[in-house]
């Protein structure tokens, strides 16, 4: 176990920069993903960290061995890393147990000690009874596990996720979800795990690397990222609420209320503003107007457990809040906001 | 950057990882050299090296012969004639067959091609045997032409009529490709728009295929040019000389510059031959309109009561080009001599018996084609897994240059390339001073050459439709290139590679133009035999060999078409 360090890696495909200057510093046994809409250089990362990409500047390093620089580069096959594929990349003339198999095979594992390997492997993904079948008769969750079975059937260092869960459904992506967090608890290893979906990174990661146009945006435990977001791009891109203009405010900090309120009050299109991010769950339906925000209902949709109400400040600002009761549409009210995060702007 | 170039790099840098790549594509490149490169550049150097301005250089010469001038007009007047037959033919087919609801689609479509997989020589006896005062089933029936009546398929428009017959194939393949790309809503948005069925047509269809149609006729053009077997067999005995006919007969007087001279005429072959291969390729990238495809239902038009007669007409056609010409094939072969009736008493499997039992030249010569086929089959083969592999971790623009340097001599006509070989192998060989020249080996070097691209296509289409993640997942399993290559590549593409070769095998088996002129006493191939025999006389020995030959052919098609649904579309021109 070693930690992996990225160290001012670049990378650009016919000078087009693909990824700009990235310093990451994942721990032993952590669980990173990279999170970013399509493509923000999240998948070229994984490709580096693979060797399958050398990199145009800086250093890959992990423990005392450098992976890949300027200078060096450890080929593939040599890294011991285990990789998921979003296509699954299951060969479809092995069976079951032989796609396990083949990286024992590779390295030329004794015949027993690799028996013994492939039926912990499967035990684990729960597919002991289908190893004898071949990867077309399985369906698409049963590949994906048959993939993981056979990363980790050589206790990789690190443990690559190219977008795994892209090619199921929704029902199936929770089932995965659950097996990669039982699979990291087992295992230990260090994970890094693409994805374009934040949920699915929130839930699963102890750490996320966001990024946008192949530059980190911001590098943080998801609580971090909820919480405090770094810019109004990465507020709208994580969880949902509303970034609202108001009087200028310095950044990256808390606003309470009542200076949120005067903030708001104050904000005028002339003047320099600021921006802040307001939770959904921070904003109160209050009966009096003293100290509230007045603002009518423009839209009013049933979420199950809950209303999503989307309300319109008196300038024209769509703020989004919940509401347990339906509301009718351009009804008055009056809310207070409870607290904001101010963000910089997006540069 | 590919992870190819990458690899190489630092296995520069003295990294002793990918020594296994560096030298199989360094291996591979000087044999694609060897192959590729060579015979056309010695042909170059030959027909330019002499080329002075004085009068008497042998390019002069070449260039101020009449008959060089009449070859060349015979040939434009041959193939411009067999190019309008095969577009007719092609395009009438390929409408028919790729967008309406006709019935047996795949043995319309068997029966279509097999005229490009006959060898011409094959195709030119059995047309002989159907018309003219010696024809067995003219005779047969008792409505032959009096004897002395000139046989009419000694003549340009008999050479046109089957060269187009032989290259209407390569038409509709290429009209085949375009249409069935096109989706079924463009003519729902027409009948939508109310345009009748004459205005699709006109406005959509045609205007969407005309580049695909000009492209597969700059084909049919091309292959007729270089088509040796049908203006050897109806010309020479007219006296109707084409280019490359004219070579064949300048190679048999020995003169002081004939070598010269002969390569002076290939190089205008091969010049025509390629200007109309890069038009080609010009006019099917332009063809590639972005045709999004929206439904996986391509265009189709239903038939209803039209059906049956254009079922008729499409088998009255095919009884014509195909099944006649074949019969006639057969009954000459079951005669005992030109000029008679086929009935109960003068039926004879003689000639079958000549030429098996009693002619060792027959044996000889279906040991040395079956030889050649076969090794060439598996040489290529064995080539192809690894260079195929090179390939595609090539950058796009590196692959399609190389690819077309191996497209050259399966492009220019074989004659040309014989000529080629001829002037490589005229001198024994440097350092261990044997001599190819007259022996199979020159043959086979010739095949290897001429059908590395035949076998290469198939392999790279199913490389290419690989997923590349699958190959990855190898290399994250530690596995080096070659062990890559034979674990997880091979097994998945291995029907291409038994289509690839046996493409091979069914071409070079009856290859006539190129071991025509590279043959030597008791080096002789079954293509050479038919020739030979027929040029001597005996047809009736030549239809037996012949027939015998079309058997081979259609029995290769027929497997190759078991492997089809295996194979990416497209691998197996008959089928899809």
């Amino acid at each position: 176990m070693a930690r992996l360090i990225l160290d001012g890696v670049e990378k650009s495909f016919h000078g087009a920069p693909v990824v700009k200057d990235l310093n990451l510093t994942i721990e032993p046994g952590e669980f990173v993903a990279l999170l970013g809409p399509s493509g923000c250089g999240k998948s070229t990362i994984l490709r580096m960290l693979a060797g399958f990409e050398s990199v145009s500047e800086g250093q890959i390093i992990h423990g005392d061995e450098c992976l890949s620089s300027m200078t060096c580069h450890v080929p593939t096959e040599e890294r011991n890393f285990g990789m998921v594929f979003q296509s699954y990349a299951l060969w479809p003339h092995m069976t079951v147990k032989e796609n396990v198999a083949y990286p024992l095979k590779v390295q030329k594992t004794p015949m027993a000690e690799r028996r013994k390997r492939v039926k912990e492997a499967l035990e684990i993904v729960q597919l002991e009874e289908y190893a004898d079948r071949l990867p077309a008769q399985l369906s698409g969750g049963q590949r994906q596990r048959v993939a993981l079975a056979r990363s980790l059937v050589t206790e990789p260092d690190v443990v690559l996720f190219d977008e795994p869960l892209a090619n199921l459904d929704r029902h199936l992506r929770a089932t995965m979800e659950e097996t990669f967090r039982a699979f990291h608890k087992r295992t230990g290893a260090t994970m890094v795990y693409v994805t374009h979906d934040q949920s699915e990174a929130m839930s699963l990661a102890d750490k996320i690397a966001v990024l946008k146009k192949g530059q980190l945006v911001q590098w943080g435990t998801p609580q971090e990222l909820y919480a405090t977001p770094k810019n109004t791009w990465l507020a709208n891109f994580i969880g949902r609420g509303s970034v609202l203009s108001v009087a200028a405010v310095a950044p990256q900090e808390y606003v309470n209320g009542a200076k949120l309120y005067e903030l708001i009050c104050q904000y005028s299109p002339e003047k320099t503003a600021s921006s802040v991010l307001v939770r959904p769950q921070d904003i109160e339906f209050v009966s009096s107007h003293d100290a509230a925000l007045e603002v009518r209902v423009y839209s009013c949709i049933f979420r199950g457990e809950r209303y999503d109400i989307e309300l319109t400040l008196n300038d024209g600002q769509r703020l989004l809040a919940y509401s347990d009761i339906p509301m009718t549409l351009e009804n008055q009210h009056f809310v207070r906001l409870g607290q904001a995060w101010s963000l910089e702007s997006e540069s | 950057m590919t992870p190819f170039l990458i690899k190489r790099r630092f296995a520069l840098d003295g990294m002793s990882m990918d020594s296994q790549l560096r030298w199989l594509s360094i291996g591979l490149f000087v044999l694609i050299a060897m192959l590729s490169l060579l015979p056309s550049l010695r042909l170059l150097v030959e027909a330019v090296s002499h080329t002075t301005f004085s009068t008497s250089s042998p390019m002069a010469d070449v260039l101020k012969s009449e008959r060089t001038w009449t070859a060349l007009r015979n040939s434009f007047y041959t193939s411009g004639l067999g190019t309008l037959i095969a577009v007719i033919l092609g395009c009438g087919f390929g409408f028919v067959v790729t967008l309406t609801n006709i019935r047996g689609r795949s043995i319309w479509v068997f029966c279509f091609m097999l005229p490009m997989m006959i060898p011409p020589q094959v195709t030119a006896l059995s047309w002989l045997q159907l018309f003219g005062p010696a024809s067995p089933i003219l005779n047969t029936l008792g409505i032959e032409p009096a004897l002395g009546s000139p046989q009419p398929m000694y003549s340009a428009e008999g050479i046109a009529l089957l060269l187009g017959i032989q290259s209407a194939p390569l038409v509709y393949l290429a009209l085949r490709t375009q249409l069935i790309s096109l989706p079924q809503d463009l003519l729902e948005a027409a009948q939508l728009s109310r345009a009748s069925q004459f205005r699709i047509w006109v406005d959509i269809i045609l205007p969407l295929c005309r580049s695909a149609i000009i492209a597969g006729a700059a084909l049919a053009f091309v292959s007729s040019l270089g088509n040796f077997g049908i203006p050897a067999m109806l010309g020479i005995p007219a006296g109707y000389i084409v280019l490359p006919t004219l070579i064949y007969q300048q190679m048999a007087g020995f003169g002081n510059d004939m070598l010269s001279q002969v390569a002076g005429l290939s190089m205008i072959i091969a010049l025509l031959v390629l200007a109309g291969m890069l038009l080609q390729q010009w006019l099917q990238q332009r063809s590639r309109y972005a045709l999004l495809g929206h439904t996986a239902q391509s265009l189709s038009f239903r038939l209803k009561q039209w059906r049956l007669p254009l079922e008729m007409l499409l088998a009255l056609i095919l009884l014509f080009i195909l099944v006649a010409p074949l019969f006639a094939l057969i009954v000459s072969s079951l005669v005992p001599a030109l000029g008679m009736p086929l009935n109960a008493e003068t039926i004879t499997f003689g000639a079958f018996y000549e030429m098996l039992g009693r002619q060792g030249v027959t044996s000889r010569a279906f040991e040395n084609s079956a030889f050649l086929a076969f090794f060439s089959a598996l040489v290529l083969m064995l080539v192809s897994l690894p260079l195929g592999y090179l390939l595609m971790r090539l950058p796009m623009r590196t692959r399609a240059v190389i690819a077309s340097l191996i497209e050259v001599p399966y492009a220019i006509p074989g004659i040309v390339l014989a000529i080629a070989f001829i002037l490589l192998f005229a001198k024994p060989l440097p350092f261990i001073e044997v001599s190819l020249y007259g022996t199979l080996g020159i043959i086979f070097l010739a095949y290897l050459s001429c059908f590395l691209s035949v076998c290469l296509k198939p392999v790279l289409s199913a490389m290419s439709q690989l997923d590349p993640a699958l190959e990855e997942a190898a290399q994250l399993a530690g596995a080096r290139p070659i062990q890559r290559l034979i674990d997880i590549i091979l097994p998945l593409t291995a029907p291409a590679f038994f289509a690839g070769g046996l493409l091979v095998f069914l071409i070079s088996i009856n290859e006539l133009t190129v071991s025509a002129l590279l043959w030597g006493a008791g080096n002789e191939t079954l293509g050479v035999l038919i020739f030979n025999l027929d040029e001597s006389g005996d047809s009736v020995l030549a239809s037996a060999i012949a027939v015998l030959v079309v058997l081979l052919v259609a029995g290769l098609m027929s497997l190759l078409s078991l492997f089809a649904p295996r194979l990416p579309k497209g691998v197996i021109p008959w089928h899809g």
